[in-house]
């Protein structure tokens, strides 16, 4: 069971950034359940096997506001996969300790991926959607998976906390269904 | 100009009077926003990627139907200049109806959704996509499951000669497009251009057009 975290302010969007995700696990027959960042409780983290954090919009930044990030203090702890897509890799590096900072990028861009991130290796085309990004350049508990100075994957040195800034659910979902079956 | 959850938001409808654009207004009024406008572009280019389809002068009687205000603009479809076009109707319902998000139909074509998603940061207002990635099969089942009347156009695809057009589609129609759009590989919300749709009823409507 794959719990699913919507971080959108908006019910709308509910369309565009986890229905995808939903789509993608159901596609695959791998079961899940969906619950707002805000209703998260201890039986949810103990009945999941692993959580994806999905994405919002490029003017929704609520969910990283400094009185919301106590919603998301169980990552710390959870001792489970987790995967924060775009918004969800912010509040990552943002419980880590990471600073956010602004680049917008929306649409296609090429990246260049020096390590081998859920199948994506070398200059790979990914969808981006997003006003700021959180710099794990300076948090040596991280591994980045790409060159250049906002990284675009990442995952935790001892924990099984995975990140990525675009947005797999678009243009390439094989990040989220290999994330899921592993 | 942001908006709490709780206030009912001001949004206004890419809208092109096909089949996307309208459910992307169903979904937007199911879910409690408020659609103050519709928003549609009137391109003299056939080949435009953002705006061409060929019943656009028919969004009057559907934005009547609707009994919802329409802003409407020509643009001579270059490249683009049309993108501009779409700023300053935007601009328009902005300043007109207040509205402080636009909701588009898109699906699958990063070339449109990414030039929307683009001018509405610009401007400082949310943006919508209800449709984004949905399976266009799944998407069928559900404008049938809404009650939507939905006619074919226009064509340009190989598999979907000139006698499709004015089918409206039903479930049996429906099955015999998907198994044409996979024998000829088209995609199957025409999310390619391989036709254009024209909704006659919806849930929105007060009445059908005939």
């Amino acid at each position: 069971m794959i719990l699913i975290i919507n971080i959108c302010n908006e019910k709308l969007h509910y369309y565009e950034f986890v229905r995808p995700v939903c789509d993608i696990l159901k596609n695959n027959k791998l079961n899940y359940f969906v619950k707002n960042y805000k209703n998260v409780n201890e039986n949810d983290l103990k009945i999941a096997e692993k959580v994806i954090i999905c994405g919002a919009s490029i003017y929704d930044n609520k969910f990283i506001e400094d009185k919301n990030l106590k919603y998301f203090k169980w990552i710390l702890d959870l001792d489970k996969p987790i995967l924060g897509v775009c918004g969800g890799m912010q509040i990552i590096g943002k419980l880590f300790g990471g600073k956010l900072k602004k680049k917008t990028e929306i649409g296609y861009y090429k990246e260049n991926f020096n390590k081998n991130f859920f199948g994506l290796i070398g200059e790979s085309e990914v969808y981006h959607l997003h006003n700021y990004y959180a710099d794990f350049l300076k948090l040596k508990e991280f591994e980045i998976f790409n060159y250049g100075k906002i990284s675009q994957a990442i995952k935790h040195k001892k924990k099984e906390i995975y990140g990525v800034l675009f947005h797999p659910e678009v243009r390439n979902k094989e990040i989220i269904e290999t994330f899921a079956k592993k | 100009m942001k908006t709490e959850n709780k206030i009912k938001m001001k949004t206004g409808i890419l809208f092109s009077g096909g089949k996307d654009s309208c459910y992307a207004a169903f979904l937007a009024k199911k879910e409690g926003y408020e659609i103050s406008c519709l928003i549609a572009i009137e391109s003299q280019n056939k080949e435009s990627y953002m705006f061409h389809t060929p019943f656009i002068d028919k969004v009057f009687l559907q934005a009547s139907l609707m009994n919802i205000p329409l802003v409407y603009l020509k643009t001579k479809g270059e490249k683009e200049k049309e993108l501009s076009d779409l700023e300053k109707a935007i601009k328009i319902a902005i300043k007109k109806y207040k509205i402080n998000g636009i909701i588009t139909g898109a699906m699958e074509s990063i070339y449109q959704a990414s030039r929307v998603q683009k001018i509405c940061n610009k401007l400082n207002i949310e943006c919508f996509n209800p449709l984004w990635q949905k399976n266009a099969y799944v998407h069928w089942k559900d404008l049938l499951k809404n009650n939507f009347k939905v006619i074919i156009a226009s064509v340009s695809a190989d598999g979907l000669d000139k006698k499709w057009i004015g089918k409206e589609i039903d479930e049996k129609i429906l099955e015999e497009l998907k198994k044409l759009s996979e024998k000829y590989k088209f995609h199957l919300g025409f999310e390619g251009g391989e036709a254009e749709t024209f909704v006659t009823f919806c849930p929105l409507f007060k009445a059908k057009i005939i």
